[in-house]
């Protein structure tokens, strides 16, 4: 009982004390907010980047053509060394006769032409990767093997893809840690600020004996007010900005390749990270002011 | 019975000035005693290790039983909740009423508010304000709150009353009335030390009277006065 009415005692002076500075709150609050909206970018553009590459993933094989006239038992010899190779995840044979009939499939002239001849084409095996940054180094291993005539992949696109994305996302990292720096500091102002209006205050509670934590307690939720009320509009924006992205591109960004993740797993994971983050930010600053102004 | 017991207590500042040096005191449980000295003689440094807003450098400095000396700075609030602070600078919060005031100590202890009431009341009548609970610190004389400050201190009733100058700031009839609560307060069985320039308190209240110098004790006399320390 007597925990309870310290913490609402102390709940109520942080308030206060957010009231009473209030232009110092409100430029640590937006801030916060600047720096969780960027974060809530890199969050969302990780977790789009994540499905895509996963996705890439999925879709991303290695047509393996073999040599012209390669015997049987020496295609199932080389099947035998892909699967030994440590990017190697599962395969597909696909026959001369398979490609022929796919491409008889996909126009009537195919068909025709294809009939006339002999059929020109390569048996084959669809190998599939376990992770997408092992698919050049897996197809340049195939492409040594005997009795291979090409390995071939989406070499140069996928390439790009796959750096720029990392690129993007590294930059993000930097970017928003030093972000969180600089309000975890402005924050730690604010509550240094705070400390030094409440001096008479902190100096009677210590003389009455109350305890550290007590006289500590109110700056540190202060510091966790302004980190939660500085990522309400990063949420908002997330929310609301996101699920009009999703709907504006019908689920796509500028090409058919990149698909958007549902708006529904997006928006929950983000406004939670926000949330936490910025309540750990909010809390850390003033603790770091706590440490350093307030003498016990 | 002791209540407070400094032995061989040093107290050197980082600056390399040593404002106590082998200082060996006892004071009984309900003691009125008063510290005397001028500016910079060691007397505040005195008072403050009793309440451990100093750290002796030597030496031990027990105060009810807790050697504060080796207390740690989280258990601080152990020994402060025995202790009644009294200051020369009053240092009420302006924009609290005088109920208030007293009562905020309370309130951050955790108190309820149906035990924090009579004892703010009990207090306040002690110091003679219980018709002004309802007035602001800068609607009071200096006198008054200097009395709020001395019901702050009680309250919560301490067995120590430290006062630092409590009649520095007051006019020679104020400082008198003063004296009355705080002697009032001691002959309640509460132990007060006071820490004082005033040569007319010492004299007329004839109680005992520890004189430090450089910080050194020079002189310790029940029922002394200022003229036995001058003529030292």
């Amino acid at each position: 009982m007597k925990a309870i009415r310290i913490l609402r005692r102390n709940i109520s002076s942080a308030f206060k004390s957010v009231v009473r500075n209030f232009s110092l709150s409100i430029a640590s609050i937006a801030c916060t907010a600047i720096t969780l909206i960027l974060v809530a970018l890199a969050v969302v553009l990780t977790i789009n980047v994540n499905n895509f590459t996963k996705e890439l993933e999925s879709e991303l094989t290695i047509v393996t053509y073999f040599e012209e006239g390669t015997s049987k038992e020496d295609i199932d010899a080389t099947i035998k060394r892909i699967e030994s190779l440590a990017g190697y995840e599962s395969h597909e044979f696909k026959s001369k006769e398979d490609w022929k009939m796919d491409m008889q499939a996909t126009s009537s002239e195919l068909n025709t032409a294809l009939s006339y001849i002999e059929n020109p084409l390569l048996d084959s095996v669809v190998v599939k990767v376990s992770d997408v940054t092992k698919l050049s180094s897996t197809a340049k291993e195939i492409q040594k093997l005997e009795h291979v005539s090409d390995a071939k992949y989406g070499e140069g696109m996928v390439d790009q893809v796959i750096t720029i994305f990392k690129v993007v996302q590294n930059a993000t990292v930097v970017i928003v840690i030093a972000l969180i720096l600089v309000t975890a500091f402005l924050i730690s102002n604010t509550i240094k600020l705070t400390i030094f209006s409440r001096r008479n205050e902190i100096e009677i509670m210590r003389l009455v004996g109350t305890s550290n934590t007590v006289i500590r307690l109110p700056f540190i939720f202060e510091g966790f007010i302004l980190g939660v009320l500085g990522s309400i509009i990063p949420i908002i924006i997330t929310v609301y900005g996101y699920i009009l992205l999703y709907d504006h591109f019908k689920g796509y960004l500028f090409t058919n390749i990149i698909k958007l993740v549902n708006p529904a797993n997006v928006v929950v994971v983000v406004s939670i990270v926000i949330l936490i983050l910025g309540s750990i930010v909010g809390m850390f600053g003033s603790y770091r002011a706590v440490r350093k102004y307030l003498k016990i | 019975m002791k209540f407070i017991e400094i032995n061989n207590c040093y107290k050197i500042y980082k600056n390399g000035q040593t404002a106590i040096a082998d200082l060996n005191l006892e004071i009984k449980k309900g003691e009125f005693v008063f510290i005397i000295g001028a500016t910079a003689s060691g007397k505040s440094t005195l008072i403050k290790m009793l309440y451990r807003e100093e750290k002796p450098t030597k030496g031990e400095v027990i105060v009810g039983g807790i050697n504060v000396a080796k207390l740690r700075n989280s258990k601080v609030y152990k020994l402060r909740r025995r202790i009644g602070v009294v200051f020369q600078d009053f240092k009420l919060l302006p924009k609290l009423t005088v109920y208030e005031n007293v009562a905020f100590g309370l309130e951050s202890l955790g108190l309820k508010n149906d035990e924090i009431k009579p004892k703010v009341l009990k207090a306040l009548e002690k110091v003679g304000l219980k018709e002004k609970f309802r007035s602001f610190p800068n609607q009071l004389s200096g006198g008054e709150q200097q009395r709020v400050c001395i019901a702050r201190a009680i309250v919560n009733e301490p067995k120590l009353l430290i006062c630092d100058e409590p009649t520095g700031n007051l006019d020679p009839d104020t400082s008198k009335e003063i004296m009355k609560v705080i002697d009032s307060i001691n002959k309640d069985g509460t132990t007060v030390v006071m820490a004082t320039h005033d040569k007319d308190i010492v004299n007329r209240m004839k109680k005992r009277v520890i004189a430090i110098e450089n910080g050194v004790k020079i002189n310790d006399s029940l029922k002394g006065s200022y003229k036995v320390h001058e003529s030292h």
